[in-house]
């Protein structure tokens, strides 16, 4: 079994138009800027993109929606950095572009829940505030809730620092974060590391086990954790 | 003149339970690790997926795949640990982090807080982790100035901007005073000495009191 493909234009070509894709990253930490850069050219339309934060005007995730590829950006933090507005908010307030802004946990969770096979669950974060408007409720326990459904997603596009041919992976510190949890919940799992094994990772490095990753690229980035 | 903002994250560090699970919020919260000895115990967490986060790492030390949930490039200390996304949010969500400090906009009498939305025209929101922390953790402290720069007070009797949670923060620690939320209200605990009670009523908009014990609040000079 071998996971590790040459091309990641090749793999990339897989996502249609319409699609929704799982984008990991939290910061500068874990964004798959190799796959992104390259998911760019291939220019897909009609996205929708699930990822942390779009705050950053120069991150290729706010550079997909500035090159019109995004009708939907599932995220928690959508504020562009400074007093002006971001090429995504100016998008925003004109209505070409869809928000769906989510607590941090929540946001997690219903990814998580979507790779682990549960529908739905009840937090009580988000109750009687905005994020929670229009959310069916319940008080469980003596708290009230809110009901959130599970997010799933056609791509994950992964960042990580190792990963053996198997597509067993292992990370790089908070070069984590959201990675393991969105390639549960994708149908189609590509993850971009730094270095591709030949040999397996051993047993206990492994972050992210094989069942949930399809394709491996070689990250162009040169940095290198430990 | 009242406390700067090294001061009133100096002022909550000497609160902290030594041994404690703290999570810090971005602006001045995050300044409040400066002022924790490392023999206190206290490990920080951060939601992007570290519990012992250290000081900031110096340029030479940065490694771009350690950072904090506020993007600075940390270090760990000994005992820190890293995981992901949803076993972070577990650990807050679950009830595992015993105080979260966090920035505000206003607060109520009541508790309830809002400091995710500053209603800018526009803007789009941005709530990152900051609903979890509040409604999650085992106490929700808030460092804020008192007084907006327009002179309007920042504890209130009900929120006018968006909620971040309801019913949440126990302390308010301002450049002025520290204030209990109680059932009764605003309780001020600690008030600096060239503020008259007075002055502390015509500031705060919303029920407070003096506590009978109520002493000096008292900070060292910081320098940055």
């Amino acid at each position: 079994m071998d996971k590790r493909r040459q091309s990641a234009v090749k793999v990339l070509k897989e996502i249609k138009d319409g699609s929704t894709i799982m984008i990991s990253g939290f910061g500068e930490a874990g964004v798959p800027n190799t796959l992104l850069s390259q998911l760019k050219d291939l220019h897909p339309i009609n996205l929708t993109i699930v990822v942390n934060s779009v705050t950053r005007p120069h991150s290729l995730p706010h550079a997909l929606i500035e090159a019109n590829m995004v009708s939907k950006v599932i995220t928690t933090s959508a504020r562009g950095r400074g007093k002006g507005l971001s090429k995504f908010e100016e998008k925003l307030r004109d209505g070409e572009v869809e928000l769906e802004c989510l607590p941090q946990g929540t946001f997690s969770e219903r990814i998580r829940a979507g790779g682990a096979g549960i529908p739905a669950f009840f937090t009580p974060v988000g109750y009687g505030t905005k994020l929670g408007e229009g959310k069916e409720t319940r008080n469980i326990q003596g708290k009230d809730c809110v009901l959130e459904e599970a997010l799933t997603g056609d791509f994950a596009l992964i960042s990580a620092n190792k990963a053996d041919r198997f597509g067993n992976v292992n990370f790089s510190y908070t070069q984590m974060n959201f990675g393991p949890i969105m390639a549960t919940a994708c149908t189609t799992t590509i993850v971009e590391a730094r270095l591709l094994l030949e040999e397996p990772l051993p047993h206990n490095h492994i972050q992210l086990p094989s069942v949930y990753v399809d394709y491996l690229i070689e990250s162009e980035e040169t940095d290198h954790g430990s | 003149m009242g406390l700067d903002k090294s001061q009133i994250a100096w002022r909550a560090a000497q609160d902290l339970k030594n041994g404690s699970v703290i999570n810090l919020g971005l602006g001045t919260p995050v300044l409040v690790s400066n002022f924790v000895e490392s023999s206190r115990n206290i490990f920080f967490q951060s939601e992007n997926g570290i519990l012992g986060v250290g000081p900031e790492a110096t340029q030479k030390a940065a490694n771009s795949d350690l950072v904090d949930a506020g993007s600075r490039k940390v270090t760990l200390i000994p005992g820190a640990s890293i995981f992901d996304s949803a076993a972070s949010f577990a650990m807050i969500r679950g009830g595992h982090v015993d105080v979260t400090i966090l920035g505000a906009f206003e607060v109520s009498v009541s508790g309830d807080l809002a400091n995710w939305d500053s209603g800018a025209a526009d803007k789009a929101p941005l709530v990152g982790g900051a609903m979890d922390l509040a409604v999650s953790a085992k106490t929700t402290w808030v460092l804020m100035q008192h007084n907006t720069k327009d002179n309007k007070s920042r504890l209130v009797k009900d929120c006018s901007l968006p909620l971040t949670a309801k019913n949440c923060v126990e302390r308010i620690y301002t450049d002025i005073a520290v204030i209990d939320v109680t059932s009764d209200g605003f309780l001020a605990r600690e008030l600096i000495s060239s503020v008259s009670e007075e002055e502390l009523r015509n500031r705060t908009s919303g029920n407070i009191k003096l506590a009978s014990d109520c002493c000096v609040l008292k900070a060292p000079n910081i320098t940055s």
